[in-house]
This record gives C-alpha cells, structure tokens and sequence, in this order.
C-alpha cells in the first residue's frame, strides 16, 4: 500500500546509561515497573522479597525475554512471527530427539544443540522465503508455518512428549554461574547481541528503516527480500535458544508447549514501546517489560497464599490482568502523543 | 465481438479466487469420495454443514473486519464469553421459554464486547490486532477467573429444544434418521445479511473503502468511527450468536471451548480471498474457505490419516493457498505490504 504517511522521525540509536531515562517512554515504563514491583511488594509482605521468590523469579523470566526479543526483531521490521512457540518446540525436539537416545552420555550435546539451531535456522530461511521472495503478508505466512512447524512436532511424536536428558544438559535450565541462573545469562547474552546488532550494525538500521518506511526502503535501493529472510532467521535463531532453554529446564519436549507465550511476548513487546507498525523498538524497553510482567505473575500467584485475597486469584486472574494492562499501556501511549494516530493503512 | 467477450469473461473468472476454490473444494471432495464413499453420504455432508455453521459464523464477523483493514482476534473469547453467561443467567432465572430469548441475550452481550473494541479502535485509534489481542486475553480471564470454570451440563429447556430442530430429515437405509440442523438457518442468515450490507448498501461500500485506503474514505465523507462502531459491534453480535449455537450443538456450556479456534477461522476467511490489508473480500469467498478449512478437518479421518497430521494439512494449505495469491496478485512493489 501506497498511502504509507511519511515516517520522518529516524530511529535514535538506543543510548546507554542514565541517558535512556530521557527516552519518555522507557521512563513510563521504569515508573510502570516499580510501581508493580512495590505494590506486589506491599501485597505479599516479605514473601514476595524473599530469596526462594526472588530465584525462582530469575529461572522463570528469561524463557519468555528471549521470545520476546525475537517477536520484537519481526515488529521492527514491520511484520510479525506468530511462528516462533512452534519453532522453539520443533528445534527443542530435534535437540530432545538426539539427547533422549544418548541416556546419561554427555556427548551427545553438543550436536543436539547444534541440531536444534540449525533447525531453527531453516524454519526461519522458509518463513523468510515466503515473506521476502513469495510476499506473502507476515502474518498469514507465519500463520501458516506456525501450524505446519507444529504440525510436523506432532507427527514425530504423534503427540508425546521426549524426556530425559543427562544432567549435563539440564544444567542448562537449571544450574547457576557466579550465582547467575544460567537461562538468566543466556537472555543476557541474546540481548545484549540483539542490543549491539540493532544500534551499531548496518544490518540493524536497514531493519528499523524497512519497518520504519517500506517504499522508502525499496527506493533507497536495499534488497528487501533478503533483509527480510534475515529478520526471520534472527527471530528463528532466538526462538530456537528460547526453545533450548525450556528443554532444559523443564527436561521434556512436547509439541504443543507454552502456546500462551506468544501473547505474553507480544504483550511484552508493547509494553516495552515497540511500534506495532513498524520502526522502533529497543532491547531496554523489553528488559524492562518482561520483568514487570514477572513481578506481576509471581506477586498473584504469591497473593493465593493471603487470606484477603486467595479466593479470587487463580491463573486466569493472571490472563485477565494481563489484558487490561496491554490495553491500558496501548492507550497511555497513544495519550502522551506516541501512538502515532494518523493512517497508515498498513495495519496488523 | 461475442466470442472475445466470453474470452474476457472467462479471463475474469479465471483470475477470480472464488473460482479456484470453489475448483479445489470440489476436486478435494470428489477425491475424498473416491477413497471413502462414507464422504458422500448424506449423514456426513449433513455433518459437514453443521460444523461449518460455528466456523462461518464466526468468518462472517472475521469478514467485516479484515475487510475494513482491521484484524480481530477476541472473536472466539466473546463467543465463550456469551455463551456461558448466557446460560448461566437463564439458569439462574429458571428460565423455560423459546431459545429466542437465548440468542437475543448473547447476541447483546457479543455487541456489547465488541463495542468495547471498538472503543479503543475507533476512539484511541490503536492497531486492532493488539487491541483485540489485549481484549481476548481480558475476557477470557475474566470468565475464567470471576464467571466460573465448571461446565454448564444442564442447559435451559428452549436451547436444548432448539438444538434437536432440523430443517430437513432423511431416513437412512439403516434406519437411522439424519437431519439438518436448523442452527444451520443462522448461518444462512447471516450469510446473506452480510453479502447483502456489503455489496448494497452505502455503509458496506464505506467499509470496503477504509479498508482500501482510511485516509481517502475520511476525505470522502465516510464517517470512519461510526463505521468501526458498527464493524465491530456486529463482528461482536455474531460471534455470541456463533458461541450460543456451538453450546445448543454439544448441549453444554464450557467456558474453556472455543478459544484456540481464531486462527482456523481466519484461515477460512484469507483463503476466501479476503485480504488482510483490507479492502478486499466476498461473502461467497468466505463461505468456500470455510468449507475448505472443515472438510480438510473433518476428512482425515476418513481418509484413515492420523489425527496427528491434522495441522500439517491446514498449515500446508493455508501456505499453498496463500502463496498462490500473493503470486497472481502480485503487482505491487517488493516490500510494500508488509502487513
């Protein structure tokens, strides 16, 4: 569509320290994260400070900050990949395939994780063709896949779930180095990656600038198919190590796990200021989001332990709340003047 | 003259996408029939019709909205949403008369709900699937967590009554008896009501013109919030009505049904040839895709596939269908049209 009203407000690069404080709606965003963490806080008493709540905080929250880091990478673009849930569990299984075989064998991991990354990598190569070569729209076509990618974890498994893997591998999930959960290191890792790939890359200002104007892309001369199967091979790649994580922890890989994930990492990316239409986005704002959402979670399900509160808290609380809160950020933002109101007539 | 008119009118059908679908839903039906004649008889299409009904009632809504270039994703909530407070509130009433009374409930709570997307679409103007996506999630929690989890079992008198109606009934040679559903009545219904406001009236030609550029339609005088009241009022009626069919066909409420569904429907609906960037789209379309997506789900089975293939099927052919779209129509510039 041609009516796209210019975009003329180019990316700032993602700046670091106190400085990011001066970006509003990071600030908003701190002020939204504190706040749910101190009211949990005064909810819960010391139960929700304590260290048990505090790990299990820590071993819970990276899993859903690496898909959504890698929903975030497509919303930058201007696309979306519904995909990802599916591609971590299909890349989980090849991995967990390999390491259900070898028993308490150790050297079987390397590989599988291999394997798993590679499978990841060529679920995102199909995605990109289909997008970028085929131009089918993002979401029908990560529609598609999410259910083929799926569909194909069922058929190796006819629905069962492969578990047990050696120790090694599930320290993964579940060990902790310098007294940093591992999968807490490994969200690190990615977003730090992700951080330097988006503000100090030429390959990250060609994204924010095809989702920012698409015709200006095809224009100012970049191949935007092609960027557009490293979009989605980037968000694969994350899906993948997210899918890695979960195997590990959890020591079992089902088709069908964690299918709510991906309204959480699209609520995720919202909150943490990602332009839903394309453009802008930054590795702070998803820091910063998944924890409010961790603090939120574990606070209500901490508040099932209170006699006040118990009776009306279970988990669709939870999806309850969440919903009321992407739409209340959506309209805080639209209010203090960054919804970009005006038509685009690309919408999601 | 006449010889290269029929050409031409040969060509548009050509190009049509209804054409094809209507070619592979008929290809696909006769193959199935060949390898299990069981697909053929009239107890199973008779079944095909009815589980199209909850599908296309919900499409019909999908239809609306993808054509004015939004995207809905909470229809399937609402649908839960309505049923079960439906029930319940008969229920509570011990309420005995008609099912009417039913369908006007749920229908008012779907507008209801639907109005409140349409709230923060048309007042806040934010990206519908993120409105709809918040919106889902905010209804369905709030069933689940302040409504009830327990399954409704005894449904009021007049929806269990309604449920056993049929329009047309058929003694089998085994003697059995297979009917028509007359919930099938609502899909016809609303079929032609939506076919007609679109393709009729002032307000569907609005609605076909936001979604083909918003801009040009403010400009022309077309009243974009009230249309995207109404668009998401009636996507909203007819996803309770879908939700109250669905609870007459199983005879129970369970609030934990439907949701899981959206993304088949709106399947049905894209390979319709609705598209998703709006402005595009036909009740015809609607009603083949439809029907494409439910004999695939319901044939494997007959055509002794494991269950477990089930989503490589739909994946594939929502791929294929898609592709083969994107392929024909493809006369814009690389990379316009992300979304």
């Amino acid at each position: 569509m041609l009516t796209n009203h210019p975009k003329t407000i180019a990316p700032k690069p993602p700046r670091i320290g106190l400085a990011i404080l001066r970006e509003s709606s990071l600030f908003r965003l701190l002020i939204v994260t504190l706040a749910i963490f101190l009211s949990m806080g005064l909810l819960n008493g010391d139960r929700f400070f304590s260290y048990r709540n505090c790990a299990s905080m820590c071993f819970q929250f990276p899993e859903l900050g690496v898909f959504s880091l890698a929903i975030m990478v497509s919303l930058i673009t201007g696309g979306i990949d519904l995909s990802i849930i599916s591609i971590a569990n299909l890349a989980g299984l090849a991995a967990g395939l390999v390491l259900a075989q070898s028993g308490a064998n150790s050297t079987h991991i390397l590989p599988a994780i291999g394997l798993a990354l590679a499978v990841s990598v060529l679920c995102g190569l199909l995605n990109g063709w289909l997008i970028g070569y085929l131009r089918i729209t993002p979401i029908l076509a990560t529609l598609g896949t999410m259910q083929l990618f799926m569909g194909i974890a069922f058929v190796l498994t006819k629905g069962h779930a492969v578990a047990g893997y050696p120790d090694a591998f599930q320290t993964l999930g579940n060990g902790t180095l310098l007294y940093l959960p591992i999968p807490l290191v490994l969200f690190l890792l990615c977003a730090l990656a992700l951080q330097i790939l988006l503000s100090r890359t030429t390959l990250g200002m060609r994204l924010c600038l095809m989702g920012t104007n698409p015709t200006a892309a095809v224009f100012a001369g970049l191949n935007v198919p092609r960027l557009q199967v490293k979009t989605y091979v980037l968000s694969a790649l994350l899906a993948g190590i997210a899918g890695l994580i979960v195997i590990a922890r959890t020591n079992s890989a089902k088709a069908d796990y964690g299918t709510s994930y991906l309204l959480q990492a699209v609520l995720v990316a919202i909150l943490a200021g990602v332009d839903p239409r394309g453009g802008f986005g930054t590795v702070w704002g998803i820091l910063l989001a998944v924890l409010s959402l961790q603090f939120l979670s574990s606070g209500l399900n901490l508040l099932r332990f209170q006699e006040y509160a118990g009776p009306y808290i279970n988990n669709f609380t939870k999806e309850f709340t969440w919903g009321a809160l992407l739409l209340l950020v959506m309209v805080l933002h639209r209010g203090h003047g960054e919804g970009r109101p005006e038509a685009t007539g690309r919408r999601l | 003259m006449g010889r290269s008119q029929s050409i031409a009118g040969m060509r548009r059908l050509l190009r049509r996408q209804e054409f094809w679908l209507a070619l592979l839903t008929l290809l696909l039906g006769v193959g199935i029939g060949l390898a299990n004649p069981a697909f053929l008889s009239l107890a199973n299409l008779f079944d095909l019709c009815q589980s199209s009904t909850v599908t296309g009632l919900f499409a019909m809504g999908v239809l609306i909205v993808l054509v004015s270039g939004g995207i809905d994703v909470s229809f399937a909530a609402i649908g839960a949403f309505s049923m079960y407070v439906t029930s319940k509130v008969l229920l509570a009433w011990g309420f005995q008369g008609s099912a009417a009374i039913a369908f006007l409930l749920a229908a008012a709570i779907g507008a209801s709900l639907g109005l409140f997307n349409a709230l923060f679409i048309a007042f806040f103007r934010l990206p519908t699937l993120i409105v709809t996506l918040g919106s889902a999630s905010l209804f369905r929690g709030f069933l689940l967590a302040f409504i009830g989890t327990t399954i409704v079992n005894n449904l009021p008198e007049g929806m269990i009554r309604f449920s056993k109606l049929t329009l047309w009934e058929r003694t089998l040679p085994g003697g059995t008896t297979a009917g028509l559903s007359s919930s099938f009545l609502w899909l016809i219904g609303a079929a032609l009501f939506v076919g007609f406001l679109l393709q009729w009236t002032m307000l569907g030609r609005g609605i076909y013109a936001m979604g083909g550029s918003l801009v040009a339609a403010e400009r022309a005088g077309f009243r974009i919030r009230r249309q995207q009241l109404f668009i998401y009022g009636l996507a909203g009626l007819l996803s309770g009505v879908a939700g109250l069919v669905h609870a007459c066909m199983m005879r129970n409420a369970n609030p934990f049904d439907l949701v899981g569904m959206e993304l088949n429907v709106i399947a049905a609906v894209v390979l319709g040839g609705a598209s998703i960037t709006g402005g595009r789209g036909t009740v015809l379309g609607t009603v083949l895709g439809v029907l494409l997506i439910v004999t695939i789900n319901n044939s494997l089975i007959l055509l002794n596939i494991p269950s477990y293939w089930q989503k490589v099927v739909t994946g594939g052919v929502i791929l294929v269908s898609t592709g083969i779209t994107a392929r024909t129509s493809g006369r814009r510039i690389h990379g316009v049209g992300l979304c």
